[in-house]
């Protein structure tokens, strides 16, 4: 009996899969999760204590601290069966250590660069290559900004060349479709070459 | 369909019949269940005797009768993931809530999931 409950119980729950939105101060994640999500981009609270910062990078004096982290998230229902979210990862430097927790079983990454300032996604391009989570960038084009090629953008970074690089404006929900598509097939494509 | 039951997070957690992201009936204390911020999670019955709950633990059985994750529940609540966590642990562990552990990619996605990722983008 019980486990007839829980049968059809598992029949109404979809199991969910996420895909990490980073980039630096400002470079769009909000509007990009804003831009595709079917609800309004939802902020919750993940107040790190001792106890949940047991990750590397940590100095002991964080460690004995509580810090609270707002992050963004939206939501794309793919089938009855399965729901995908989308994160946008804090983009300061302090709040590290949570990316540790939100690229844990992650798809994929989208990296947002800014063109006012590229150098601002150096980190999440780092810490997504020393993970293995597989990304691709995005480069949000402002108005009025230094418009880079894909070319520019790959050696600006220091891309490898499987990494794909796509131009986007982070508002258009048409644009972060390709990202999504480009990052979900780059995802396909790591899996069947492994590095 | 079935190979996709093969994907949950808990690969290591029990035996090979038992499907580990289903959580029910169980004796585990809130403190055993390990919950993800991607958790899906639903309310297992319509009748509950709200005496018994904290009045945030009623209104994560009201917001729980569509499905949804921790961080939605956590959202709408406007209560950090962790004692969200907390207070569905503690629901699950009760019978009053089920929960889905989420894909990941410790265990490999199969083409199918990635293939309806797709679809499902596409589609937006
Ligand atoms: N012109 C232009 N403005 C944009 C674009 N994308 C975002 N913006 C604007 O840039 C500002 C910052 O965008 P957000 O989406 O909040 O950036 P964020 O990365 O979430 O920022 P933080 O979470 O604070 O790090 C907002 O005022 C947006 O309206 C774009 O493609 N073009
Ligand atoms: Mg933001």
């Amino acid at each position: 009996m019980a486990s007839n409950d829980s049968e059809r119980a598992d029949d109404r729950i979809p199991a969910a899969i996420k895909i990490l939105i980073a980039g630096g101060f400002g470079a769009g994640k909000t509007t990009l999760v804003g831009a595709v999500s079917e609800i309004a981009p939802l902020s919750t609270e993940e107040v790190m204590t001792e106890a949940s910062m047991g990750v590397d990078d940590l100095s002991g004096v964080e460690a004995k601290t509580t810090t609270t982290v707002a992050l963004d998230f939206g939501r794309i229902s793919i089938n009855d069966d399965l729901v995908l979210y989308l994160f946008g990862t804090p983009g300061q430097e302090r709040f590290w250590f949570m990316w540790e927790e939100l690229a844990l079983g992650a798809l994929g990454a989208v990296v947002l660069a800014d063109t006012r300032r590229l150098e601002t996604c150096f980190p999440s391009v780092d810490f997504f290559e020393r993970r293995g989570v597989p990304f691709v960038v995005a480069v949000n084009c402002f108005e009025g900004a230094h418009h880079y090629t894909e070319g520019e953008v790959r050696e600006a970074l220091s891309l490898a060349d499987r990494v794909p690089v796509l131009l986007c404006d982070a508002r258009r929900r048409e644009s972060d479709k390709a990202v999504l598509l480009a990052l979900v097939r780059h995802v396909a494509e790591s899996m069947a070459t492994p590095v | 369909m079935s190979e996709q039951h093969d994907l949950g997070l808990d690969s290591d957690a029990t035996g090979p019949l038992v499907r580990p992201y289903v959580m029910t009936q169980g004796r585990q204390r809130g403190d055993a269940v390990q919950l993800d911020m991607i958790s899906v999670v639903i309310a297992a019955r319509a009748e509950v005797d709200e005496m018994a709950l904290e009045p945030e633990q009623v209104r994560i059985l009201q917001l729980c009768r569509r499905a949804q994750s921790v961080a939605e529940v956590s959202a709408h609540l406007d209560v950090p993931v962790a004692v969200v966590k907390v207070l569905l642990g503690d629901l699950i562990g009760r019978g009053y809530v089920l929960a889905r552990a989420p894909y990941t990619t410790q265990s490999p996605v199969s083409r199918d999931i990635l293939q309806a990722v797709l679809d499902g983008i596409q589609r937006l």
